[in-house]
């Protein structure tokens, strides 16, 4: 039976890793030689970014200015797929197990990493925060800096207790925050429209290169990411983290 | 144009080694729990490959999702599961661990 299963398994792998593999060393071939960039439009933007927008960070300018469209639809795809998280877990079995929640302790008894995971809790929100704030100067911005923001957070539960993450993770705070987020994106770019310009066009002059103070109307919208990056990912976090926990504090709750 | 690196630096060289074994290494680690970590190394490995190639905003990315966004998902999948099966999660106090 073993030995069938395994033949059969065969048949089926071999000539799929075959085709992939011969796939792949056909597009391996016919690749531009280590070095040599064939595109015309990077190095056109590496020329025009800096002069026009005054941000020193090129990929942070194509991110929501030059593509600034494409990204609002992406952030509309993290909004709506946390939409459906929420819709799914926040269920009547969720709102039984409220009780048995707010009542969970599951403190971290190590002194060592209560103390260590505090800092590291606290270094990680700062360097988000610097991610998302010089975002268009270096390397980083809103979608890497609010995920970090989020990360942060979430190490108050591992370092801390679940109790201390209810109270960073407070929901009728957050869902709101994530609404502005991915409103505020829309509403940047209807203030272009208002002003006469094209949608998403962006505003108030370049700045002066190399400053928080570049990139025009730009740094909104990173901040505006940033909010719907970081609320997102913490609502996320929340909602699979009940999940987990609620059969715990029941068990807790009827024991005691 | 401007910037045309047509040689490989050794930096480069080392990334390029590093990030296949990093995929190996996930792909022959059996537990879940373990993978995980692993994974996390194999995302470094890319980070690293990234920034050295000159996309640090890739590079960035890259180790958030590898770092945060990944073990998190997984790891609460992993929870659910043992919960099914009836296994506790360690190392806190509400156990009696």
């Amino acid at each position: 039976m073993r030995l069938e299963r395994s033949r059969v398994r065969a048949v089926v792998a071999v000539p799929a890793v075959a085709a992939v593999g011969a796939l792949l060393v056909w597009a391996f071939v016919g690749l531009p030689d280590f070095g040599h960039y064939r595109g015309p439009y990077g190095f056109v933007l590496n020329r025009i970014g800096v002069p026009q927008r005054h941000t020193t960070n090129v990929v942070t300018a194509i991110v929501f200015d030059y593509r600034g469209f494409d990204t609002m639809g992406e952030e509309f795809i993290l909004f709506g797929s946390v939409l459906g998280v929420v819709l799914l877990l926040r269920g009547r079995a969720r709102d039984e197990a409220e009780e048995d929640l707010a009542k969970y302790t599951d403190a971290v008894s190590s002194d060592l990493v209560r103390v260590l995971g505090g800092l590291a809790a606290g270094v990680s929100l700062l360097i988000g925060l610097w991610l998302v704030s010089f975002g268009f100067v270096t390397p980083g911005g809103g979608f890497q800096g609010g995920v970090v923001v989020a990360g942060a957070l979430l190490l108050v539960y591992a370092a801390g207790s679940f109790r201390a993450w209810r109270k960073v993770s407070n929901e009728e705070a957050l869902d709101p925050l994530e609404g502005i987020g991915v409103g505020g994106y829309v509403i940047v770019g209807l203030a272009a429209l208002v002003s006469g310009a094209p949608f998403l066009h962006n505003l108030l002059g370049p700045g002066k290169s190399g400053t928080l103070f570049s990139g025009g109307s730009l740094p909104f919208l990173n901040w505006v990411t940033a909010l719907e990056v970081a609320a997102a990912n913490v609502v996320l976090c929340a909602q699979f983290l009940e999940q987990c926990l609620a059969p715990h504090a029941r068990k807790e709750r009827s024991n005691s | 144009m401007t910037l045309v690196v047509a040689t490989i630096a050794p930096l480069q060289a080392i990334a390029f080694v590093l990030a296949p074994l990093g995929a190996t290494a996930v792909v022959f680690t059996r537990r879940p729990l373990r993978q995980i970590v692993v994974n996390g190394f194999y995302g470094l490995a890319l980070g690293v490959l990234f920034f050295v190639l000159q996309a640090p905003d890739v590079a960035l990315s890259m180790i958030v999702v590898g770092a945060i966004a990944y073990p998190l998902v997984v790891l609460s999948a992993i929870g659910r599961v043992r919960l099914r099966s009836g296994g506790k999660p360690k190392g806190r106090e509400a156990d009696g661990a």
